[in-house]
């Protein structure tokens, strides 16, 4: 693992759970200094970090907060011990920035979906980008934005990251305690079907027909799609070694699903990160591409398909006599 | 800060980066002569095309994706949306499935408001850089109110499987709704909650706020029976009734001259306020009864319904009201006979409009004859109220222009940060250059 620390060029390898100033933190004085910065997002990876809540006091015994714009009016330039960065590299001043960045931090952790796989808004990745530009802007030649959204390791190396959308809390106490004590975090690539059975929680997937990507999605959010009844939709992104054309090819051979649903489904929070990126890609492109005239074609298929209780699908379940109406003509 | 002196008495203030607002803006302010020519909000937020994303998608992945454009309010990005597929396609929700995405919001409304009010905007008013400043002083305050933030996560958790980007939303109802056993646990800290809410009330009226008298149009969702988050019709203080998917036959994205930033403004042009303040306006007889009792004990609806910077009381008085009614659907709820009915999808438009935290959100999809979205619209509370925040800050700036820079810019912030502007949920904001001399 070591080898991938340092992530060149384009390998969007992802995992870099080691690295050699993993000792930055080291106990004692002073404390390390941490900063939190932002390209395309949602910010809902760096609340997590003020989601700690109790812990968040804690930590700031552990850590000097010296630069996180959404919780502190104090700023500082680098450098920094810990840099957090969330979100994906969208515009021409976001490669700029990302350089700069990585020169003044010793550890640099991506934070999220969006920063270690291009997130949401790397579907676009797939499209006409001008077509995009043109539908949501009426003078599209102002907007900065890059025809790709890209994840930071394919920028510069990347020393730790956390996956997620968002990230999961536990994986970043995880992280943190593992920097201040100077030791290595454990993070582990497991799929989330492992998660499911060490909670006892009943197969969506075998039990119900729901289409689940959880054999080829890393855990860490402790397979809270199926304890809720629902199937997983990937979003810590694909584990190391996963299987994504064989899962595909199950989903379309045992649901009855179409190629184009089977690609939907990895079209997701992650969908840049391979294998789902070429899955999603052989499965005929993402349809909102199709639609701006992009690299996808058209896809055959009846939508919605016959039959089937699987979720994704756009009826649910036969119907039952109404109960009395609620006044939800608005009032 | 900057303030560049070009020639005399004429000065540019720009905040570089706001902090401590959700994403990142800026604000250009120029001054001459004790006039201020131009106020602009600039708002920093990379395009991240959701009105494309979510084309050729289904209305359940539509809830999934259109949850990133904020996560701070999530909930509200999924309340909206799901309403609006609801509404077109008829589909009628079990009473319980409706009652539990009233708590789903309060949540949001509880770990949002909670959060404004003691991590971002109580340092403002008693000089602090942060909360982990304040709390250096006054540690049990900000103890308090991360007590509070995490009973409204807790909530969002339960239902939705985690706070940011809850996963149980489905139209129909929920993928999972819990069993009664399941929202036990929430009893003891909402009740405790709702004691720290009352000493929030407390603490925050006895602030000192700057003197700002105004009256500007307000506009939220009414409903005669509770307080909006879901349902009621949009309404303003000058006479606006509609139903919520109609927001646009009175309502209008313009685009800012000389920018590429889409604000609403009213049909004919004019700016208008959403949010907590407006909320207490508009909806003070539907409050929950623990905070209306409150907010006449206070005495203050006047002065939130005039002066901006009480907006932190409104937010206080709406986290007592959501706490409060929080406890009261923990009490009386049994599991829904359908946590999700049947439906099939129509071609039409959806359009609905629910409060989020920071006000209306209005989302509007043209479905098409497969179930699929074929073109969106998704109007944000920050787009809503840019307008508003540019108009008070013209009317602002003339008493602090003569004030040291420093202060200056720090009550410029200030102002701005009442509004709590979510950066994020502007969808389609952008960076506007600064204009000057
Ligand atoms: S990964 Fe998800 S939660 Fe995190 S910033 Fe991106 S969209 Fe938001
Ligand atoms: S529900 Fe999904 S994640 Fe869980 S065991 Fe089944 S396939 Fe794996
Ligand atoms: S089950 Fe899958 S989609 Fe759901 S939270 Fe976990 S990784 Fe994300």
């Amino acid at each position: 693992m070591a080898a991938m620390a340092h992530p060149t060029e384009h390998g969007h390898g992802g995992h870099a759970h080691s690295n050699e100033h993993g000792h930055a933190a080291r106990g004692g004085t002073p404390r390390p200094r941490v900063a939190v910065v932002k390209f395309a997002s949602c910010d809902g990876c760096q609340l997590t970090i003020l989601d700690l809540e109790d812990l968040l006091l804690e930590l700031s015994e552990h850590f000097e907060i010296v630069d996180f714009p959404e919780a502190s009016s104090a700023r500082s330039n680098g450098p920094y011990d810990v840099l957090f960065v969330e979100g994906s590299v969208s515009t021409p001043d976001h490669l700029r920035r990302i350089g700069e960045l990585r020169k003044q931090a010793r550890v640099l952790v991506t934070i999220g979906a969006c920063a270690t796989s291009g997130g949401i808004q790397a579907l676009r990745n797939w499209a006409d980008h001008d077509a995009y530009r043109a539908a949501v802007y009426p003078t599209p030649e102002f907007v900065e934005s890059l025809a790709r959204a890209t994840p930071i390791a394919e920028h510069v190396p990347v020393d730790f990251e956390l996956r997620g959308c968002p990230i999961s809390p536990d994986q970043l106490v995880e992280l943190l305690t593992a920097l201040v004590t100077g030791r290595r975090p454990q993070l582990r690539d497991e799929a989330v079907c492992m998660e499911c059975k060490r909670r006892g929680v009943v197969c969506v997937m075998s039990a119900q027909g729901i289409a689940c990507l959880g054999q080829v999605t890393q855990t860490g959010c402790g397979a809270i799609c199926p304890r809720m009844g629902r199937g997983c939709y990937g979003c810590f992104g694909p584990r190391e070694q996963a299987n994504a054309a064989g899962l595909a090819r199950y989903l379309q051979a045992s649901g009855e699903r179409s190629a184009e649903e089977v690609g939907q489904l990895f079209a997701g929070f992650t969908a840049y990160s391979e294998p789902f990126r070429s899955t999603i890609t052989d499965l005929g492109g993402t349809r909102g591409a199709r639609r701006t005239g992009g690299a996808g074609h058209v896809a055959g298929g009846a939508y919605p398909p016959p039959g089937g209780a699987a979720t994704g699908r756009a009826s649910y379940l036969p119907g039952r006599p109404r109960m009395e109406g609620i006044d939800d003509d608005g009032r | 800060m900057t303030a560049a002196e070009s020639g005399t008495r004429e000065k540019i203030y720009e905040v570089d980066e706001l902090t401590r607002v959700e994403g990142e803006g800026s604000l250009v302010l120029h001054v001459r002569k004790g006039k201020v020519l131009e106020a602009r909000l600039r708002i920093f937020e990379a395009p991240r095309y959701f009105e494309q994303i979510v084309v050729e998608r289904t209305p359940d992945e539509v809830i999934d994706i259109v949850a990133r454009i904020c996560g701070i309010c999530p909930v509200a990005y999924q309340m909206s949306a799901v309403h609006a597929f609801e509404d077109l396609f008829g589909v009628k929700v079990d009473p319980e499935v409706r009652a539990l995405r009233r708590l789903l919001y309060c949540g949001e409304w509880i770990e949002s408001h909670a959060l404004h009010i003691y991590l971002l905007h109580l340092p403002d008013f008693l000089g602090y850089d942060s909360a982990i400043a304040l709390a250096h002083d006054d540690r049990p305050a900000v103890e308090r109110g991360l007590r509070m933030k995490k009973i409204g996560n807790r909530i969002l958790e339960i239902l939705g499987g985690r706070p940011i980007h809850p996963v149980s939303v489905r139209v129909g109802g929920f993928s999972r709704a819990p069993r009664r056993a399941d929202l036990e646990p929430l009893r003891a800290p909402l009740a405790a909650a709702l004691e720290d809410a009352k000493e929030t009330v407390k603490l925050v009226a006895g602030l000192t706020a700057p003197e700002f008298e105004r009256e500007p149009r307000m506009v939220a969702l009414h409903h005669p029976k509770e307080y909006p988050y879901n349902h009621g019709h949009i309404q303003s203080t000058d006479g606006v009734d509609l139903r919520p998917s109609d927001w646009d036959r009175a309502f209008r994205e313009v685009q800012v001259e000389g920018s590429m930033a889409l604000h609403a403004r009213t049909k004919d042009g004019a700016t208008y306020l959403l949010g907590p303040a407006s909320r207490i306006t508009l909806d003070a007889e539907q409050l929950h009864p623990i905070a209306r009792e409150l907010l006449a004990e206070t005495g203050m609806a006047d002065a939130i319904r005039t002066n901006i910077y009480w907006s932190v009381l409104a937010r206080a008085i709406e986290l007592t009201h959501a706490i409060a009614e929080a406890i009261d659907i923990v009490d009386g709820y049994r599991p829904p006979i359908e946590s999700r009915v049947a439906w099939t999808p129509k071609s039409g438009v959806a359009a609905w409009s629910t409060e989020a935290p920071r006000g209306l959100l209005f989302h509007r999809y043209e479905i098409d004859g497969r179930g699929r979205v074929s073109a969106a619209q998704i109007v944000p509370p920050t787009s809503q109220n840019q307008g508003a925040i540019e108009d008070d800050l013209r009317r602002f700036a003339p008493r602090i222009i003569d004030l040291p820079d420093d202060e200056a810019t720090l009550r410029l912030e200030q102002l701005i940060r009442s509004y709590d502007p979510c950066i994020s949920c502007a969808t389609h904001f952008l960076d506007v250059r600064i204009l000057r001399d």
